[in-house]
């Protein structure tokens, strides 16, 4: 079942972002939950034995039985917003890199 | 003992989750679903403001919405405001990055720590054309097949990224790629008014739609897909121009 699948990912990039102190580890955390949380929502508009909703030459018509379009919709927008963000935050991690010379959290504050 | 509790947070939210599924009447079961229940039947029958009877590829002419693609009939057409909102965030975050690793003109690229010799420079030269053509077809086929102008965007990225890799004297000129991101956003945001003015509201599609499958169909759909792989492109690609320059480090 993909869906539980889908939860998985979610509990690894959860516990990642929970138990990890390094600020690299916490961003691919926030992918991993981001790529179940796409699966999940892809999984939802899921038919048996539908078809990719695209009209093409072979499935011509618009009365075949097709998978749900709206949320691939919707994973199309979080997948750019996700590219988007982790950018923003892979920055924030290159500017914290290049004033602490660490990505632990823990070793910072001390060493100005 | 801090990555205890994590652990038994985080499986308890999982477990919750799976719990939440099992035996949900409002939560329709996995590969059971009722597209009929659903506002998704109206996008493909393509029925949302009128009944236009069974469409069929390569023959149904002028339907409200021409794109033989569902989901890109979704993303730029019934949903087109949503998708100006993503690119909005695109560009902030584009924006942000650029605002923290910029620093004026007095960065220099990353220095390769290999000198790259003749063939790479001219193969990736040849391959980068390639690249950049497959993203062109995405974008201009982004109504017919998978695709769109997203990923196309991201493709034309891609071959940048290829070029910066393997020739180390490369730099893109950035203020080109903030002029197109600029223009073709501008011009998305026109396309919407020019829908408000010529039809009824913004972003309609004011356009004949044509013929279902045609590479000239869909109305606004191509020209918008167009824009919106430009913007992605140019994005990505400053995204990438600026991960990829250091500042001059002066001590």
């Amino acid at each position: 079942m993909i869906q539980y699948a889908a939860i998985i990912l979610i509990v690894f990039g959860l516990y990642g972002l929970l138990s990890n102190r390094n600020i690299i580890k916490m961003i691919i955390s926030l992918n991993i939950i981001e790529i179940g949380l796409n699966i999940f929502i892809i999984s939802v508009g899921f038919v048996y034995d539908g078809i990719a909703p695209i009209l093409t030459s072979t499935n011509s018509s618009s009365a075949l039985l097709y998978v749900d379009p709206l949320p691939q919709a919707l994973v199309l927008t979080a997948i750019v917003i996700g590219v988007g963000t982790t950018a923003l935050g892979l920055a924030l991690a290159k500017k914290i890199y290049s004033k602490y010379g660490t990505f632990e959290l823990d070793e910072m504050g001390d060493n100005e | 003992m801090k990555n205890l509790i994590a652990f038994v947070l985080s499986v308890a939210l999982g477990v919750l989750m799976v719990l939440s599924l099992t035996n949900n009447d409002w939560f329709a079961q996995f590969g059971y679903v009722d597209l009929a229940d659903r506002v998704s039947q109206s996008y493909i029958d393509k029925d949302v403001t009128g009944n236009p009877g069974e469409i069929i590829f390569g023959i149904t002419s002028n339907p409200e919405n021409g794109a033989a693609n569902i989901v890109t009939s979704i993303v730029v057409d019934y949903r087109s405001f949503d998708t100006l909102g993503e690119v909005t965030v695109l560009f902030i975050s584009a924006l942000g990055v650029a605002l923290l690793l910029n620093s004026q003109d007095k960065n220099k690229r990353l220095a390769l720590n290999f000198k790259p010799n003749f063939m790479l420079r001219v193969g990736s030269r040849a391959l980068f054309a390639i690249i950049l053509m497959t993203g062109v077809y995405v974008i201009l086929h982004g109504h017919l097949t998978p695709g769109g102008g997203f990923p196309g965007g991201t493709m034309i990225a891609s071959s940048i990224l290829l070029l910066y890799l393997a020739d180390d004297q490369f730099r893109t000129k950035v203020k080109g790629f903030k002029l197109l991101e600029g223009v073709a956003g501008s011009f998305y945001v026109i396309i919407g008014l020019l829908g408000l003015l010529l039809a009824t509201y913004f972003l309609q599609n004011f356009l004949p739609t044509g013929t279902v499958g045609d590479l000239l169909s869909a109305g606004v759909i191509p020209i918008v897909y167009i824009l919106i792989g430009l913007k992605v492109g140019s994005e990505i690609a400053g995204i990438i121009d600026n991960f990829l320059t250091e500042e001059e480090v002066s001590l």
